[in-house]
């Protein structure tokens, strides 16, 4: 029996282009002035996590916020390659944006929306002015089942949209000027200020991606797409959205390792370093591979999203599938390879931690994704 | 781009294949012997591109290798069975070519390219194996015939049984520190006083042997290197053993988890819910180490080699361990099975035209040969991640007076 993929699909470029790797210096620069570790708990002790000013430089002076958006409709033409080392920064540095809501999730939406309002709408998203958040939680997975969407009842009564339900778990909500709302009756833009809207924020897991319940009562939306279209457009957000989540993650994972090593190098007990412990040199060597590994992931969802390669979806459950645990493991290393310290609330390990055990429920467990290959690979389960 | 990158450039793809056509014409392959083709291949510079002229190569950029490989490929043109004479390719000549005389560079790279003469490793011992530089075989020079007197026993000896010729490091000064007292040799595996008994293995077979050394002449044109260097030379072929992945580029589902994913599509009932789990947990960490190799060769071919080589040899041997494993389990009845338990003297490694028993089996020594898992897991931490190296008390001392 053959395999249903294409045996000799186009090799993936797995490699960083110099332009790509001189984005990912100014990103990293950026993020290295502006986003400590002291800053980010400082702003998440004051309730407001997101940091409008590092946003504010990233997504517009730099232009982060349209890399995937064509240059015709104001974004940078770039693709997921590029934002896929945007991203990679932003796990480095535990970064509280809204850049995968908004840039990456959002953005998809509306590249698939098509209308001259989403157009006019992608415009705006690219600009990096306004930030964009679909109204989804935060773990809906591709390939899963759409929640049930949310209830247009002004339709066919009233004259106008009057849109009516409860999202779970909606990432960076508390950050959206405008929230896109998948309805039984199509896609919506609603205005984050509009009458009827209500956001509750939640006590999130990872305190660098805050979590809000949106509740809608009534709110009236700009339509941008019909049910279907809507869901096929969320459908390939969400396969951008997981397969850049890998980039993400391997930035964690990044982090992780480098920090670990340096310390366990500078750290000493017995006399000696403990990084020269043959138990924690092979734990760090392992993690190393793992680390390695995770790279090559994340580059093959990456380029085969930007390429359109026809097994895209089998490659992104593959990039998700392996990378989420490896983010997991390093953050969890971290922790433990740093002793007391990796436990208090002042050293930055448990940024990663809560990062990495959120990220590894978001866009899909990496159970999940392993079904996906399953489907995909026709290695059906019992 | 470097200043050998830049000399080297001087030889281009185009060039490459129009030497290929050219060799292809005047030797067509239906029409020459198998040996007589891979000749005219040595002699036409097509054999390993990156070597210097005269030596198989035309001083081209290794990358290019691979555009030579699949034009002969696609004319049907034989290769050199390089499983075979995997030691020679990968160890032996890398380290002639590096350290050899011209004389002994023109004398041993042709037949070993060509496999008229197949190569083996000398170098573990009873009781040096991870700590080669421990080796006890000692190697006596006589002056007046110009030759050394080897005497000794080696270990796990792939091929030893049908190689020509082996590679082999010996203590020429017990007096000195371990790494100082050796030298390299060629020692001939035909030469009297070396005597090659079979060591049968976990599988059944005697894939490699035990090497005794007794009064064995080695003329002193047959070293390799200079006196009480063989530890910088053997460190020479040791890296490239370790470097010997990447070239080859790996199709989806191609190595060890094709028969697993087979069997699975192919036997439904032998599916249950904790097995699906784990192969396809296997399958995606196989994808994975795929992507790695390829980025690897992307970065070989970019020419900004990465480090990620010296792990692939480690996540190749475990994947190979659990995949196959896995594998014996999924077959059911089928899995308690074995092939054939024959002492047999096999040429090479075949994971793939075996059963599932002997893959599980095999694949046992994959963490082992070739530096074990646990040494290579130093390296990478030493070398890579700059951690603290092993404390050792044993480096100032004479060889004479280490502990054994
Ligand atoms: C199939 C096969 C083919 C081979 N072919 C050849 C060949 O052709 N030519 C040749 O010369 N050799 C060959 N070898 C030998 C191989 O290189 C050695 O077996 C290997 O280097 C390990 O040495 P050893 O067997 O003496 O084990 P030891 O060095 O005694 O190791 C025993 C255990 O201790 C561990 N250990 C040792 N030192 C350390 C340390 N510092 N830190 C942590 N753990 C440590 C090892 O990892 C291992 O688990 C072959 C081996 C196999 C299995």
């Amino acid at each position: 029996m053959t395999p249903p993929y294409p045996p000799s699909a186009a090799p993936l470029d797995l490699l960083y282009s110099e332009t790509e790797e001189e984005l990912r210096t100014a990103v990293r620069s950026l993020l290295a002035a502006r986003c400590d570790a002291p800053g980010i708990l400082g702003r998440i002790e004051s309730g407001r996590p997101h940091d409008p000013e590092l946003w504010r430089t990233l997504a517009v002076d730099m232009g982060t916020a349209g890399l995937l958006v064509p240059e015709k409709l104001g974004g940078q033409g770039a693709s997921h390659r590029e934002a896929a080392v945007v991203l990679e920064e932003l796990g480095r540095a535990a970064a509280p944006v809204p850049y995968l809501t908004s840039a990456v999730l959002a953005a998809e939406i509306l590249i698939g929306c098509d209308g001259p309002e989403a157009t006019e709408l992608l415009r705006e998203l690219a600009s990096g002015r306004r930030i964009f958040v679909p109204a989804l939680p935060l773990t809906l997975a591709p390939g899963a089942p759409l929640p049930p969407p949310v209830r247009d009842v002004g339709a066919g009564v009233l004259s106008g949209t009057a849109l009516s339900g409860t999202v779970m778990a909606v990432a960076d909500a508390v950050a959206a000027d405008v929230l896109l709302v998948l309805a039984d009756t199509g896609l919506y833009a609603v205005p984050a200020t509009a009458a009827g809207v209500a956001l509750t924020p939640l006590v999130a897991l990872d305190l660098t991606r805050p979590l809000a319940t949106v509740t809608l009562d009534g709110a009236a939306g700009t339509r941008l797409a019909d049910p279907a279209t809507a869901r096929a457009a969320i459908a390939g957000a969400l396969l951008s959205g997981a397969g850049l989540l890998a980039s993400e993650q391997l930035g964690i994972a990044e982090w992780c390792l480098t920090e670990t090593v340096a310390y366990v190098r500078g750290r000493h007990q017995f006399n000696r370093p403990v990084g020269s412990f043959q138990a924690l040199k092979h734990r760090l060597a392992r993690l190393w591979l793992d680390v390695a590994s995770a790279r090559a992931a994340a580059r093959a969802a990456a380029d085969a999203l930007a390429t359109g390669a026809p097994d895209a979806p089998l490659t992104v459950a593959v990039a998700q599938a392996y990378c989420s645990g490896v983010a997991v493991r390093a953050a969890e290393e971290c922790v433990q390879l740093h002793g007391g310290i990796g436990m208090t609330w002042e050293h930055p390990a448990h940024l990663y931690l809560k990062r990495a055990k959120a990220d590894s429920l978001a866009l899909g467990t990496a159970g999940h994704h392993r079904g996906l290959v399953a489907d995909f690979a026709e290695l059906p389960a019992p | 781009m470097t200043a050998a990158g830049q000399a080297a450039a001087a030889v281009t793809a185009d060039q490459l294949l129009v030497r290929v056509r050219e060799l292809l014409a005047a030797h067509p392959p239906a029409a020459t012997g198998r040996e007589d083709f891979l000749r005219a291949r040595f002699d036409a510079g097509l054999a390993w591109v990156h070597y210097p002229q005269g030596l198989g190569g035309l001083a081209a950029p290794r990358s290019l290798q691979a555009v030579v490989d699949a034009e002969l490929e696609a004319a049907g043109a034989p290769d050199n069975d390089p499983r075979r004479i995997g030691i020679g390719l990968g160890m032996a000549a890398p380290t002639i070519l590096a350290y050899g005389t011209e004389e002994q560079k023109r004398r041993f790279l042709r037949p070993l390219w060509i496999g008229e003469e197949v190569w083996c490793q000398l170098f573990s011992e009873p009781g040096a194996g991870s700590d080669l530089a421990a080796l006890g075989t000692r190697a006596v020079l006589d002056e007046a015939a110009g030759e050394w007197v080897v005497d000794g026993q080696k270990v796990w000896t792939s091929s030893a049984h049908t190689a020509r010729w082996a590679i082999l490091i010996a203590r020429t000064d017990p007096a000195l520190p371990k790494h100082q007292g050796i030298t390299y040799f060629l020692c001939d595996m035909h030469a009297p006083g070396v005597e090659v008994r079979p060591l049968r293995q976990i599988t059944g077979e005697a894939e490699f042997n035990e090497v005794f050394l007794t009064g064995v002449r080695i003329p002193d044109a047959h070293r390799l290197g200079a006196v009480g260097q063989g530890w910088a030379v053997a460190r020479t072929t040791l890296m490239n053993e370790r470097v010997s992945i990447g070239g080859m580029r790996i199709p989806r589902e191609g190595g060890m988890i094709a028969p697993v994913a087979a069997a699975w599509r192919e036997r439904p009932r032998l599916r249950t819910h904790a097995l699906h789990q784990r192969m396809l947990e296997l399958w995606v960490e196989a994808e994975v180490a795929r992507l790695t190799g390829e980025r690897l060769r992307q970065q070989l071919v970019a020419g900004q080699p990465g480090p990620e080589g010296s792990g692939m040899k480690l996540t190749f041997a475990r994947l190979n361990q659990e995949i196959s494993g896995l594998e014996v389990e999924l077959l059911g009845e089928e899995g308690l099975l074995y092939e054939d338990w024959t002492l047999r003297r096999p040429e090479i490694v075949d994971f793939t035209g075996r059963d599932a028993g002997y893959r599980y089996l095999r694949a046992k020594g994959n963490s082992i040969e070739g530096g074990t898992s646990e040494i290579l897991l130093n390296i990478v931490a030493e070398r890579v991640l700059g951690l603290p190296p092993e404390p050792r008390d044993d480096k100032d001392l004479a060889w004479k007076d280490l502990a054994r």
